[in-house]
Parts: structure tokens; sequence; C-alpha cells
């Protein structure tokens, strides 16, 4: 792959990190549906275990199928590297419980995908761990909530329903001031509208169950390294820092200088957690990514296509997406995502005018927009998410998300646009009809 | 380990293993805008198998204090105090590109002193554009870019569980480059290489074999860079042993188990 110039974002969604199979000359990535891998040596085994040599010993650990996946994703966010997770969920607590114990302390934004909030907010004080919740365009509150004990600083690049949208470049210069790495989910935005490294994040996560995958069949997560924090020279990470009994008394941050987190998360947290990913669905994820961008596209057009109808339509008294000037992100959308503010993407949320019932009528209408808990698809999705996806925040909570009563999230998937504007048309008219 | 060197605190990375005085050593030299780091598993694999490993950060590099080496010359007297520091009397001595260089010049000073020379990644004269040399000094960043680019040779690099070399390449080099404020260790170390003119007769005073690790897709030292130390070991009667790896420029990460077979042999490791 030699050349004259970084390879581009089309290429190396279809390229990065496999080869032709030098065993058979598949040109697909194979799948190796194998929890073991045969040692050449007694000599070659032990090198395996003591990060000797390069190669894969058990498939909780690392498999060839799904490191192409995990080479994939760094590759398009611009990484060092990244490790696969059995979900989304399971790669925020993988980096959770990674970089801190009982005693720490998290600031997030208050616009989180419910399930994060759910498990920084009752599951990890169990453990300990304490969050702080902020509004994420809210930077003095940011930096109030930062005390002695605070290990990250986490945020979505868009938020989850609201589309609030990160200022990544000031939150992470915000935590770097106090010498705290930023993490943040990207999930909504993927590595094609917004690259989050390169703004100033240093952890990234995706539910790859969403985009990255994009065909609604598979459950799956990563976590990409940008290798920009200095765990050495921030002080407050003894666990990359110090030596580890529980591996060869390895010092992480000597061992890689830039890869510290990587090699703990791996070598500690997918052995011991063991929350990994299947390469079958590393496979179906690969599937997916490689028409990332492609169909990304898709996504944007015909969202702007909807936001368009639905902000001139008269049962609609709200559009919750950056394309409207009046939305709060707008300006930031403009000058962070791909395309401006098209680029915070195809899952939005909007109010209908009239009460619940009138709510569920427009759910219960639609014929094309599926009524279940993902965004993501191919396919057009529709949810109410105060009382699914939501359900457990407190009404202030919900405030605080953006979210109200009557809000109607759609996730735009990739059909004529004339057919899922019709469908919305339809299912508008019975909720007027339901009054 | 942190080892006094010239009165400056300088570290060596030694593999997972502490120091002992009754193995044979080996000393590993990075290149340009890199770090011990580049050694990762081939140190660790020499530590655990006999040898005293000792992957140092250059001058002004990373974790070692004092000043970036401006010349070949100065690299391999810091090499040279390193080892007199330690009290090591003799050692092997593998480098990698720039590193290279400084082994080769270190190797020449030291005599008898060096028992191999192991050079990864190697060529001489080893020439660097004025358009890079210009972009390391006023434009870092861009010139990062185009050494990796021209030093990686694949989209599918084999070193392990989801690691991209690319984006790991870049990583360090930032960190390396920012590392030290006040000299920019990219500009002075690619001055270095391309102003560095006793390579033949260097060669010709090494008394020890000599293994070259060579990248076959390598673009910033080709195969047919190397040429002219090939033949003048040849010339001068020390075993020269030459082993092509299907890689580019970062041949450990690259092609990590390939390096290291070849170290393993030439050192003559079971």
């Amino acid at each position: 792959m030699s050349g004259y110039a970084d390879p581009h974002f089309d290429t190396l969604a279809l390229h990065a990190g496999s080869q032709p199979d030098p065993a058979t000359g598949a040109r697909a990535v194979p799948i190796h549906l194998t929890t073991s891998f045969v040692f050449e040596s007694s000599d070659q085994a032990a090198s395996l275990f003591n990060l000797e040599r390069a190669g894969h010993v058990y498939s909780r650990i690392s498999n060839p199928t799904t490191a192409v996946f995990e080479q994939r994703i760094a590759a398009l966010e611009g990484g060092i590297g990244a490790i696969a997770t059995a979900s989304g969920q399971a790669a925020l607590h993988l980096s959770v419980a990674t970089l801190m114990g009982a005693g720490s302390h998290i600031v997030a934004s208050s616009a989180l995908y419910g399930g994060s909030h759910n498990l920084l907010h009752y599951t990890m004080r169990r453990f300990g761990i304490e969050t702080t919740f902020v509004h994420p365009n809210d930077t003095d509150a940011w930096r109030s909530a930062i005390r002695p004990n605070t290990r990250l600083l986490f945020g979505e690049t868009v938020g989850n329903p609201g589309l609030d949208v990160l200022d990544i470049p000031v939150i992470s210069h915000l935590a770097h001031e106090h010498g705290l790495p930023l993490l943040v989910d990207a999930t909504l935005s993927t590595p094609y509208l917004m690259q989050p490294l390169s703004l100033g994040a240093d952890l990234v996560y995706h539910s790859a169950t969403k985009f990255l995958s994009g065909h609604g069949t598979v459950i799956g997560g990563v976590v990409v390294d940008g290798g920009s924090f200095d765990w050495e020279k921030s002080g407050k990470f003894p666990e990359l820092t110090e030596r580890y009994e529980g591996f060869h008394n390895m010092v992480f941050s000597e061992e890689s200088t830039v890869g510290a987190f990587l090699l703990r998360a791996r070598r500690e947290g997918l052995r011991d957690f063991g929350a990994c990913l299947s390469p079958h669905s590393a496979w179906l994820i690969l599937q997916g990514m490689e028409t990332l961008p492609l169909r990304m596209e898709r996504h944007l057009s015909n969202t702007e296509k909807i936001v368009e109808f639905l902000a001139a339509h008269p049962m609609v008294s709200r559009v919750g997406h950056p394309l409207i000037d009046s939305h709060p992100s707008h300006a930031l959308a403009q000058k962070l995502l791909r395309g401006g503010a098209r680029g915070a993407g195809s899952v939005f949320s909007f109010d209908i005018r009239g009460t619940r019932s009138q709510g569920r009528a427009f759910i219960e209408a639609l014929k094309l927009f599926s009524h279940l808990a993902n965004v993501g698809d191919s396919k057009s999705l529709v949810i109410h998410p105060a009382s699914t996806t939501h359900f457990r925040m407190s009404d202030e909570a919900l405030t605080s998300a953006g979210i109200g009563a009557g809000t109607i999230r759609l996730s735009v998937g990739l059909e004529d646009p004339t057919d899922l504007i019709d469908d919305l048309k339809r299912a508008l008219r019975a909720a007027e009809k339901a009054a | 380990m942190f080892i006094d060197v010239n009165g400056y605190r300088s570290y060596a990375y030694t593999g997972g293993k502490d120091f002992n005085p009754a193995q044979p050593t080996v000393v590993l030299v990075h290149g340009v805008l890199c770090d011990h780091s580049v050694w990762l598993l081939q140190s660790r694999y020499l530590a655990h198998h006999g040898w005293n490993v000792l992957a140092v950060d250059l001058p002004g590099h990373c974790k070692s204090e004092g000043t970036p080496p401006a010349s070949v010359q100065q690299g391999a007297a810091f090499v040279q105090g390193l080892m007199d520091a330690l009290g090591i009397q003799q050692a092997a001595l593998v480098g990698h590109s720039f590193g290279s260089l400084i082994c080769l010049q270190a190797a020449a000073d030291l005599g008898k002193r060096a028992t191999h020379l192991a050079l990864v990644g190697t060529a001489y004269p080893m020439k660097v554009s004025q358009a890079l040399l210009d972009a390391s000094r006023d434009t870092p960043d861009t010139a990062l870019h185009m050494t990796n680019v021209f030093s990686r040779a694949t989209l599918a690099p084999p070193s392990g569980a989801g690691s991209w070399v690319f984006g790991a390449s870049m990583a360090l080099g930032k960190r390396v480059l920012a590392s030290n404020p006040e000299v920019n260790v990219f500009y002075t170390g690619f001055q270095a290489c391309n102003s560095y003119d006793q390579g033949l007769q260097a060669m010709a005073a090494v008394t020890c074999p000599v293994l070259m690790v060579l990248g076959e897709a390598d673009q910033m030292t080709t195969p047919k860079g190397a040429q002219p130390l090939i033949e003048q070991a040849q010339s001068s009667g020390v075993a020269v042993h030459i082993n092509r790896v299907p890689n580019g420029h970062h041949q450990m990460s690259e092609s990590p188990d390939e390096t290291l077979d070849a170290l393993k042999a030439f050192l003559r490791i079971a």
C-alpha cells in the first residue's frame, strides 16, 4: 500500500485491516469461528502469553476476524487501535473500568442515551463510581463539576435524541487542563460525519449495532484509542502507569508510550470482564462498514427532505434537528460536522401537537417506519422515548435531555424519501383525527 | 530503568526483566521521532530469553533528559556512555533507521566491545529530501504524514489484535515531538541522518558480524540504499547476513515476527 498520500476514508472503509487471505486467496474477510489457536511450539505459546509476539491465543482476548474490524474502525477514526466488545454498553463499561475504580468520579453530559445514563447513574454508583451530569453546552457546569477524584469527562458527539452537539474542542481542552481524558460516544455521527479524535477527544466508542453495521442484524460495540492522552503526565491513572501484578507486573505506559489504555483494556478488561465480540458479529459489522460512506449520504439526504416536510406540517410543533436554524446546536453543528448541520445525522426527534393518545395514534398508523427500540438501521424506525428508551428518567432528567412527553424519535432509513414522507403524512392525519 | 549517562537521566526499557550483569546485553536504538516502544515485542522476547535489553530513549526524547543528538556521532557517544555507565564490557547493537546509523558508528567506535551489529531499515547515505527536511522543521504534522505514508507498506498490518500502525506511528510521532519543547527532534534527527558522511569508514572499522533487516517495500530506506554498506562490510571481511522482510520501513510493527526471527537467528537464541 505504498503511495504518496494517506488512504482516504472510502478506501479505508473497504480495505483497512484486511487483505486477501494468504492461505486461500479469499477476497472477503474470512470468519474465524474458533475459540482458540494452535501453538506452533512451546516457545511460541509462552511468547504469545507474555506479549513477546503478535498473534492470537483465545477469542475472548483477540481473534483474526475481530481484529480486522478493530483495525478498520481505528483507521476510520484516526486512532491507534481499538477493542471490539459485545455491545456499545460493554464498550462504555470497559472504558470506565479500565480507567478507574471505586472512589472515582465522572462528569458526563446529561444528553445521553438512556442506557448510558442507567449504567452511570445507577449501576456504576453501586460499584463506588459516581457521576455528575451536566448540560452538554454549559462549559461552566462541566468545569464546576470536576473534583479531585474525577477521572473522566464523557459525552455524545450528538446527544440522543435532542441532537445537542458536544463542543469537543472546548470540552477536551477543559479536560486536558485538569489532566483528564475525554471519552465520547460517536454512535450517531459515525466517523463519516465526525472524527472526534481529531477535534481533541481521547477515546471514542460506538454501538456498532447502529450505523456501522447498518442492517439491524447484530449487537456489538467498540472503543478506539487516539493515543493522544499522556497518562504518565496526568499522574491520575495508576492503573496504566504503575506495575500491575495481574499481568506480569507490567507497567502499561512503559510498554507502549501511546497504547497503554488498549493494553490494559485488552489484557485485563477482555480477559476478566469477558464482554468480547463474536467473530461472526464482527464479520456482520464489517459488511456494513464497507458501505458506510454510501449509506450515510443517503441517510442524510432522506433526513433533509423529512425535516423540511415536518417543519412545514401544522401538526408538528417542533423539529429537533440542527438543520433548523433555531436548534440550539445549529451553529456548532455547522462548525464541527461533515457538511455542516446536515451532518448531525438521521436520528432526531419532533413533537406532535395534541395529547399523548394522539402521539400513540401517530405511531400506530405508520406502515414503513417500524416501531422498535433501535436506531441506525437501513430501514426507518420510530419510537416514543419517554415511554421506552428513556422511561427510567425523571421528568426533570427528561427535560434536561430535551425530551418531552409527546416527543417522537425517528431514525430515517434508506427507503425512497417520497414513500417515507407519504407514511408520515398518513400517520399525522391519523393523529389529527384522534383528537 | 533510568541510568545517569554523561550527567543526564536517561531511560532504557528492559523488556520487563531486571538488568542482570551476568547476562549478555543488547542495546536497541530507535529512529527519528520514535522511542523505545517501537521495539515492544522484540525487546520483551529478548529479555525473556537470556538477554539484558536496553531499549533506549535517545537523549532529549520522551523519558530521557539531555540534548537530542545532532549528529550520528553524538548518538554513538550516547550508546558508549550508556554501556560505560552500566559497566557493560560488551553488547550487541541493534538500530532502526537513524538508530541503525548510530549503532553502526558506535560499533566502529567500540571495536571489540560490539559483539553484533543489526541494522534494521538502513541505508547509506541516508539522504533526506530538502522538501521533507524543510517540512520537518516548518510543518512537522505534514512531514509526519509524509513519512508515515512512505514508511508503511500495508493496510493490513499483522501486528496482532486491533492495532492500527498508521495511527500508532502518527500518535507516537506527535508524542515524541511534544516531549521536547525546546528542540525539534524531528528536524534534528533528519538533519543528522542527512549529514552523516562517515558510514563507509565506520563499516570498514566494524569487526563484529552484521545483520541487515530490509523491508522489500521500504520507501524511506530502500533495500538498494543499503547496498554500499553491504559491499563495504563484505570487502572488510566481516560476516554479513541479509534478511528481507515483506513490508515497509517499520519492520518491527509491520513484520514483527520476521524481524524478531532474524534477530534471534543472528544473536543465536535457541
